[in-house]
């Protein structure tokens, strides 16, 4: 069955599909339709909405009902993405699966509410205290809105992690056609570490504290090996890649200008291919790095740079220092978007 | 050491790396006292299976060393807004928050009080003992008018920080509590009252009543700075004339209230589901891409004429994408949208240069027509002066939609004139057949509408333009 839906309602399906069972929201432009289809949907199924005062409260509710063993969300934009940081670190440290949605709105300060990348750093990387990861999803159209969701559940559940669907104001209002699964996801059972309120989860204690410091860094050992394992579940997307003397890479919806760029550059006679990380974290590294060997690199993304840095990062982790050296990129800020025709006279540049 | 008692505690209250058999707590604090009156509390009620404790962070950030049921340790500040997320998830669980007055008072004095306006079905305990203990005693928002803390070196100056925040009056301002109280621990008596109000607690949780706050006043001899007997004095003595002990509200006897029935569903596809759902699209590179701009004033239909044909070429299985102006913008008075219309999977979603721009003003107009492509169209109500020409190689068609929706008596079908032209002059690579669907699809919820605006479609083709 296909919905013709917006992104942001996209990401409240895939949640009810994924066995989500209660959103923790406070309003903001442009994620704010989240939480409408949320309010209606979620009690419509017998789960539980609850607006919250604000969104620190919504995240320590997340932190409350993850540690209670139960599948949980929350969507906002920047400013609500940085108020969320503390809790977000309290969700890694105590090892609590839950989901966070950002729909990314341009920044500093209040900025507006039109789409950027500039929350890349927080989002990939960790915006919180302590060495944590979340585990991070970049989805380019309503339908990865959808799919993304469900899998960023799976992820959190699987590696007992926050994760985060990293998605763009854009993405949040656009409507596309979204394929509808037969049926959703099982729920995971979390009654060996969570307090449920119930006899056999008596003895389950949910914390972040180890008060002796050899006990904390056996925490952050234990911490940084899960991180290196969900390497095995990063995801990439090449295209028109194999035969590329020019790779573009991008994520999200630059990821998608970078199709119709690499495309009108064909017509042109300039051999462009895309790379476009479906995780940003784990990195699709090696899938990159098999696709930008001896390639010319250019981004597109609407930040200041803070991804082709990582771009940067990757590819020298992957032994690929020259084309790390190399890499350009095309980039727009405050609610603008790049153009194709800006991307195809950038690309020009470099060959 | 003589042997404690257990009822509701472990056996061993082991601390980092050594096992302990005593509390982490100072020697006359309050804490000790009530931890082990909680305990008593849940065990004698039978209810350590059913609770879930949320504990603060401050002095009772341990208290899972001592109480034998589940816990979840939260940020600082944050035990009511996790209690929230706990008890929410479990409500058959008896949800107990536990947070000091740095932690309830200050950091996280809006959500406790949040929550305790929402109503949520935990129980607060609220350990009151005028500063912040764990991190050194500096003031808090109950430090009394005149106390010495690190903070406050020469006195709590109510002049530069005001006076000491009482949580319970402030709280019993609201009408969802069950239950608010202020006990003490500072004697006996004191601590047998503070025992019975404990224990209400967990009942009301117990029962599924509702909100329960419990303040209870404590010694801090540490950060007092004296020997137990005069911390206790102190608390009895100063604490009691600032917070006054008593029951602010009592209302365990009434009715929870129930929770107003709304539709229910059985499963996400029977939620979802759709009467004629369009199969999902198919690839056909022989049909050429098509991107169009609809603009005009909030209130002419503009984002639903855009939707029309969005949801013709849906019906037709191509790969569609539909964007609106948003935010701020929209509030001012004008409206966009975008639609791609594609036979491959669609790139960059964004309009930057439009095959059909549709106009319906003189701002968008002038805005957008600059950007059509060339061998594109542009469509203009004639309302709209037109002076500034479009690109060379561009189609420009000036339509009287708005007068000829005023002439058949619908102001509002102006899209729907203006849908006429799109189909009159096949600017959209759709089928007649998908257009008129798609119109009359978009009045599902009034058919008689859909009907109307079909007839009146087919009358404006009929109108010859100013092309």
């Amino acid at each position: 069955m296909t919905k013709f839906v917006k992104g942001n309602e996209a990401v409240v399906m895939g949640a009810l599909y994924a066995g989500c069972d209660l959103y923790f929201g406070y309003p903001i432009t442009p994620a704010s339709e989240i939480a409408h289809g949320a309010a209606k949907w979620f009690p419509m199924l017998g789960r539980t909405f609850v607006q919250a005062e604000c969104e620190t409260a919504s995240i320590n509710m997340m932190f409350g009902a993850a540690g209670a063993g139960k599948l949980c969300m929350t969507a906002t934009s920047g400013p609500g993405f940085s108020l969320m940081q503390e809790g977000i670190s309290y969700l890694a440290g105590a090892e609590l699966p839950a989901v966070v949605v950002n729909v990314n709105r341009a920044g500093p300060g209040l900025g507006n509410v039109y789409p950027e990348q500039s929350d890349y750093t927080p989002a990939v990387k960790g915006g919180g205290h302590g060495s944590y990861q979340t585990f991070t999803l970049a989805p380019a159209s309503a339908q990865e809105m959808f799919d993304l969701t469900m899998k960023a559940f799976e992820m959190a559940a699987k590696w007992r992690t926050p994760a985060v669907v990293f998605a763009d104001g854009l993405q949040g209002q656009m409507m596309e056609t979204v394929l509808l699964p037969e049926s959703g996801l099982q729920r995971p059972d979390f009654s060996d570490w969570a307090a449920q309120g119930e006899p056999k989860t008596r003895e389950n204690l949910v914390k972040s504290i180890y008060l002796d410091a050899a006990q904390q860094e056996q925490f952050n050992l234990h911490l940084q090996e899960k991180y290196a394992k969900m390497a095995e579940d990063a995801i990439g997307e090449a295209y028109l890649a194999d035969d590329a003397e020019l790779l573009i890479v991008g994520y999200g919806i630059s990821g998608r200008i970078a199709r119709t760029t690499a495309e009108e550059l064909r017509k042109v006679g300039v051999k462009a291919g895309v790379f476009r990380p479906v995780t940003l974290n784990p990195f699709p590294r090696e899938q990159l790095a098999a696709v930008a060997k001896g390639r010319k690199i250019m981004t597109i993304e609407l930040d200041a740079g803070q991804f082709a840095d990582d771009v940067r990062l990757n590819l020298a982790k992957a032994g690929l220092g020259a084309e790390a050296a190399g890499v350009k990129m095309v980039h727009r800020m405050g609610g603008e978007v790049v153009s194709v025709d800006d991307a195809v006279k950038s690309a020009k540049e470099m060959i | 050491m003589a042997a404690i008692e257990q009822k509701g505690m472990y056996k061993v209250f082991p601390r980092s790396g050594k096992n302990v058999s005593f509390t982490h707590y100072c020697p006359g604090c309050g804490h000790g006292i009530i931890n082990k009156l909680i305990a008593e509390a849940c065990a004698e009620l039978g209810l350590q299976d059913r609770t879930i404790f949320v504990d603060p962070v401050g002095c009772g950030v341990f208290t899972y060393y001592y109480w034998d049921a589940a816990h979840i340790s939260a940020a600082h500040g944050r035990a009511s807004a996790a209690a929230t997320g706990a008890c929410r998830a479990r409500p058959d669980a008896v949800t107990i928050a536990y947070q000091g007055d740095g932690d309830l008072g200050a950091i996280g004095f809006n959500n406790a009080f949040q929550a305790a306006s929402r109503g949520e079905k935990f129980g607060c305990i609220f350990v009151n003992n005028s500063l912040y203990g764990m991190t050194g005693g500096q003031m808090a928002p109950t430090t009394l008018d005149g106390e010495t803390t690190t903070t406050t070196p020469f006195g709590r100056d109510p002049a530069l920080t005001g006076h000491p925040l009482h949580v319970c009056e402030v709280f019993a301002q609201l009408k969802a509590p069950v239950y608010i109280a202020r006990v003490s621990v500072a004697d006996t008596r004191r601590i047998m009252q503070a025992k019975q109000a404990i224990r209400k607690v967990f009942e009301i949780q117990r029962d599924g009543k509702g909100y329960a706050m419990l303040e209870i006043l404590a010694p801090c001899p540490t950060n007092f700075k004296m020997n137990a007997q005069d911390a206790a004095a102190f608390c009895m003595n100063e604490m009691e004339k600032e917070f006054p002990l008593g029951v602010f509200r009592d209302e365990t006897g009434r009715e929870a209230l129930s929770v107003r029935p709304i539709p229910q569903v059985a499963s996400c596809s029977e939620l979802f589901a759709e009467k004629d759902a369009v199969p999902a699209a198919e690839t056909d590179a022989s049909f050429a891409e098509r991107r169009f701009k609809f603009a005009g004033y909030g209130g002419q239909g503009i984002l639903s004429l855009g939707l029309t044909v969005a949801e013709a070429a849906r019906l037709e299985r191509r790969h569609t994408l539909w964007f609106p102006s948003y935010g701020p913008e929209q509030r001012g008075g004008s409206a966009n949208c975008s639609v791609v219309v594609s036979g491959t999977p669609i790139g960059s979603p964004t309009v930057e240069h439009p095959d059909v721009l549709v106009c319906m003003n003189q701002p968008a107009y002038e805005r957008f027509v600059g950007d059509v492509k060339s061998g594109g169209t542009v469509i203009v109500d004639e309302t709209v002066p037109v002076k500034v020409q479009p690109p060379e190689g561009v189609r420009l068609i000036v339509w009287p939609a708005i007068k000829m929706a005023e002439e058949f008596g619908v102001p509002k079908a102006a899209n729907t004139m203006m849908l006429a032209a799109l189909k009159k002059f096949k600017c959209t690579g759709l089928s007649d057949e998908s257009l008129e669907r798609a119109l009359v699809a978009s009045f599902k919820k009034k058919p008689a509408l859909g009907e109307k605006n079909r007839e009146l479609l087919r009358l404006a083709e009929s109108r010859d333009s100013k092309a």
